[in-house]
This record gives C-alpha cells, structure tokens and sequence, in this order.
C-alpha cells in the first residue's frame, strides 16, 4: 500500500542553509510564547492560586492593618497596600511562569527545545515574553477590585498601570528564567520560592511605606529592584486619587537613594537595566549542558 | 547511492570522558532509506555515538557527516535534517498531540502553508489520525511514543534517529512500533539509525553494527551475520540412539552424540528434517532445529551474551523456531 505521490515532496539538500534567518526566529519567539498561554488558560487551578492569594493580603491583611493604621482623611491602608498588591500579583505569577522550565526540564520538554535547529535567545524571549503576557494578565485583573475598596481607576491610569506591569514583568520573568535555568532538581524549586519571592515581596515597599525605616531595612529595600518597580505604579495610582495632604505625608511615594528622591523616570530606568541584564544572563544561562 | 552523499559517514569517532574511552574510534556509513542498528549491552557506547551524531555531544576525534553536513561545524544544519526519538519522553503533556506537533514544525522551520497537511500526514502514519485533538496526558506510553516519532518525522528529516526506541514498551506495542518505523522507511523514505539491546529488534535491521566497549566488532546484514557464525544445529531424540547415530553417519551426514540424542549440523535445518527423520530408521521422539541467532553472534564476536532485561529475545526466537518444528 505504497501511496505513490506524498503529499509534499522532500526536498534534500536545498541549495540554501542558512543557520540562522529572522523571521524564523520571530516566529519560533511567537510559538513559545503562545504555548505559555495555552498551559496557563490550561491550568485553572493556577489562575485560582494566582488570584487568591493577592485578595487574602488586600482584604485580610488590608482590613486587619486598616485598624491599627487608622484612616487619615478617608484613606487607609488598605488604599495605600492595594499598588502593592497588583505588583505582587505580578510578581508571583511571573516568576512561576519563568519557574516552569524547571517543570519544562523534569518532564523532558526542554530537551525537544534544546535539540531543536534555534538560537537559545529565541527560546528565552518567547519564555519571558509569555511569562510577561500572563503576569501582566494577572496583575490586571486586579485592578477590577479597585472599586471595592474605594480607588478611582481612569482610564489614563489603567493604561500606564499596565505598561508598568509589563515592564516589572518582563524583568521579574528574565531573573526567573536565569534562576531557573540553574535548577535541575523539582525540589530546589520551592526553597528558592520561598529564598527569593517572599523576601523580595516584603522587602520592595508593598506593605509598608519605605521611609523612616531603620538603616539595614532600608539598605536592603533600597537593593532590591522591586522597589523601583512598585513605586512608580503607587505613584501614579495615587495621583489618580483625591488625596488630602496629611495623607500624602502618612503614604508617601518616592524612593530616597543616597538622599535625594529618585525620579519616576530613573526608577523605571532601573527596572529596565535590570530587565536587560538579566534578560542577557538568561539566555546565556539558559541550555547549558545538562 | 551514485554520486548522492550518504546519509551516515563517521570516519575514527571517538569521545573520552577523562581517562575513559566511551567510543574508541567507530567507522561506518549508512544509506539513504537503509535501517541500520547499532547493537550493544548498556554502556557499549551507543548513546555515546549516536550524541555525537545528532551533535549533542563533541567528538573527541574524528569526523562524522550526518545528511551531508559535518557534525561539528553545520551542527544547526544537522539538526533541521534529522529527527531525534530519544530514551526518556519529551512531550508536553499540557498541550494536545497537534499543539506538540505544531510547537516542533515551528521550531523546525516546516512552511507555513505545510504545516496542517504534514500533521495530518505523521499522525495518519502512527494510526493517531483521530488523537490529534486530545491532549498527551491522556495517551498510553505506547500511542505517547508513537507520537513522539510522529514528531521527529514532522519535517522530513533525511535520517530519524531512535535511540532505544521501544524500551519500557509491551511487546504488542513495541511490534506496531516498528510496523509505524518500516512504512515510514517505505512512504518517507527516510533512513532509520537505531540503538538497541533487543535482539529481535535488531532483525528489522538491513545492517546490524555489533558495538562492545566502544568499538564495532562487527557489522552486516542480519543473514550474513548469522552464516558466519555457523551452520544449523538439528538434534535428534530417538527411540535407538546408537541405531539412529549409524544410520545418519552411513547416510553421510556430520552427526556427533550428545547429552540424550544426537546433532547434526547442516546447512538447512528445518529443509533436512524430513530426510533426517527418513534415514534414522528409527521412531523420532524429538526434533529440535537451532538456527543461530544473533546471540550467538553476539557471543561469538564479544565472548559473552547480551544483557537482556525484559521480554528476552533468545527464548521468543526459541518459542517460534519450536512452533515451526
């Protein structure tokens, strides 16, 4: 039962062989990322966790520390944490995205990626690129409580909010990739959960107001990249926001750094240094012999 | 094979792991459409060659060509013409058997406008025609790996390479495998490289390349191997022996006594039965015909058998032979 004619004849040897051509490893960045999305529409219960989590903190630990805080001309805490609470929603789902080549490696997929005829910087792009897409996704949806507890949302705020999760995504996901890509065991991957993400999380002014800190907190926040990162989305989502003055004292904005108040601009810069740097460590990192 | 280059050439491969000679200089080459297996117990060196084939490992010397291009400096070229079955899964479970199937036309260039119809094709020649749409967690490991070389053969590679295809495989399983294998050979005219430490899978092969600490100790057709390991063994249980032994020794054949009979080696076993049996003279009690196998092949070239783990090939080759008596 030989067919005679296959349906799409072999062609060997063509004259041209070309290692490496750009709109193939544009479209090798598209398929990656695409199948980021599709695992992760896949995985409900990974959405579920990636959405309970913030809301325990905005309105168990918002109301909880709204009390102690007290209301300072009708803003609170929980007004105050909830910037916070969008980044870490972020946060965590990107780095449990980037995370996944460590499942990628246990359950042999990496290695189809690995063999195949494209460049590793195809591979790690379209990883951080679909990391970025659903952490950003995530973080997003939380916007949609800001009504609940009282903060006015624009249009122009929602626009720039997003484009900064982006930002924060796509470094937090490249520093998880080259984290990743050092961890060949399934069981190295909850400690440096725990090692990386909670302290990261605490220590980035989510929670907590960075000034008046003692020296070692505030060294240690002022290294953390997060901190540049969640700034500038407190920032703009308070200037939404009809603050009167002595709460803009009681929940100030702005990261001080060796004295003076980092601009808006220069924290975003920072996150994009970091994105880049940790972007090129990746893909460096990324398919080493195993 | 006039004038078109081979599909396999390794010339002296060898690779050191420190002090140690995985591979100690292996020279061969393999034919367009030919399959060819490499045999050997663990840690013969088969994987070892068939990385550096497949560029995943650096020779420690020598040179080697796979579909024309060299293996240490085309190793991209390499690999876009070759497909890659290996020991251990790698599908994504997550994805359905198409979305895997789509991932690697991506990753392996295959034309935009090819792509639906070449996966419809792989998946029609592995009999998962109507799979396409179910996810991979809810495959057997059998229908997991035929997917897995529907796969390698996604972008019309000149040379599918298995290594150890059918390891952990039943054998209903692994018999339908290699039907999928020879009628890829025959529609895609794809050439098969295989490593594998099961006998009776080494007889699918046209060549057979016998590997042991690193080296090639023999290499030929399945037949050829087996005729220069010896002739037919018969053995004859009768109800008079002594009788039988003079009778056969009359007739001119090279009979010899044994434990509780006699043998006769002789070229056609199974063809000399009945004019065995006709000169004895005697009742036959017991008629066994030993045709040698590839264990003993494997014997005779490396001094000891090979390891077999499950489904041990010399006594089914035992069963079928005693069924045909």
């Amino acid at each position: 039962m030989a067919s005679t004619t296959l349906p799409h004849s072999r062609t060997r040897h063509e004259a041209v062989d070309r290692d490496t051509i750009w709109s193939d490893e544009l479209r090798t960045i598209a398929m990656v990322w695409r199948r980021e999305l599709i695992r992760f529409t896949r995985t409900r219960t990974r959405i579920l966790s990636g959405i309970v989590q913030p809301l325990l903190f905005l309105f168990v630990l918002g109301y909880g520390m709204a009390t102690l805080v007290g209301t300072t001309g009708g803003f609170d805490f929980k007004k105050f944490v909830f910037p916070g609470i969008v980044a870490m929603s972020v946060v965590s789902t990107a780095i449990f995205a980037a995370m996944s080549i460590v499942w990628d490696r246990e359950f042999g997929f990496l290695r189809e990626m690995l063999i195949a005829p494209v460049s590793r910087s195809a591979l790690v792009l379209g990883k951080t690129a679909g990391g970025s897409t659903i952490a950003t996704m995530q973080g997003s949806l939380m916007l949609l409580l800001a009504p609940l507890i009282g903060v006015h949302l624009t249009l122009l705020l929602v626009v720039q909010v997003v484009l900064l999760e982006l930002l924060m995504a796509l470094a937090l996901t490249a520093f998880g990739v080259f984290v990743a890509s050092h961890i060949t065991k399934m069981e190295s991957f909850q400690v440096v959960m725990q090692l990386l993400l909670l302290p990261m999380l605490f220590l980035s002014g989510a929670m907590f107001p960075l000034r008046g800190l003692p020296p070692w907190l505030a060294v240690l926040t002022r290294v953390n990249p997060l901190t540049y990162a969640i700034d500038p989305i407190r920032h703009i989502v308070f200037a939404a926001q009809n603050m009167p003055p002595a709460a803009r004292v009681r929940f100030p904005t702005g990261v001080e750094l060796f004295g003076r108040t980092l601009p808006l601009a220069g924290e975003i810069a920072i996150v994009g240094a970091f994105a880049v740097v940790f972007l090129a460590l990746a893909i460096h990192a990324f398919g080493r012999p195993e | 094979m006039n004038g078109e280059p081979l599909a396999v050439e390794a010339d002296g491969l060898v690779k050191r792991f420190g002090a140690l000679e995985a591979v100690a200089g292996v020279s061969f080459s393999v034919a367009h459409g030919e399959v060819f297996a490499f045999l050997g117990p663990n840690g013969a060196g088969k994987s070892t060659t068939i990385n550096m084939l497949c560029t995943l490992a650096r020779p420690s010397a020598g040179v080697a060509r796979v579909a024309g291009f060299d293996v240490v400096e085309r190793p991209k070229a390499v690999r876009r013409h070759i497909g890659l079955v290996f020991q251990e899964q790698t599908l994504d479970e997550q994805l359905t058997a198409n979305e895997n199937l789509r991932f690697h036309a991506v990753l392996y260039r295959v034309r935009r406008n090819e792509v639906e119809s070449r996966i419809e094709h792989v998946l029609e020649l592995v009999g998962l025609a109507d799979r396409g749409n179910d996810l991979v967690s809810t495959f057997s490991g059998g229908m997991a790996r035929r997917l897995e070389i529907a796969r390698a053969l996604l972008h019309t590679p000149d040379v599918l390479f298995l290594d150890e295809p059918t390891i952990g495989l039943d054998p209903q399983t692994r018999a339908l495998m290699w039907e999928d294998v020879m009628r890829m050979r025959d529609e895609e005219g794809v050439t098969v490289f295989l490593t594998t430490h099961y006998m009776d899978e080494a007889e699918y092969a046209d060549r057979i390349a016998i590997i042991d600490y690193g080296r090639i100790v023999a290499l030929d057709t399945p037949a050829q191997l087996k005729a220069g390991v010896g002739a037919d063994r018969v053995e004859l249980r009768t109800a008079d022996d002594a009788k039988a032994l003079c009778a056969l020794t009359a007739a001119g054949y090279d009979v010899r006594p044994s434990e509780n009979g006699m043998t006769i080696t002789i070229a056609d076993g199974e063809a000399a039965v009945a004019p065995l049996i006709g000169a004895t003279g005697v009742p036959v009690w017991h008629v066994h015909v030993h045709r040698p196998t590839l264990d003993d092949v494997f014997l005779n070239f490396t001094g000891r058998e090979i390891r077999e783990q499950s489904g041990d090939g010399r006594s089914m080759m035992q069963r079928a032979w005693t069924r045909h008596r």
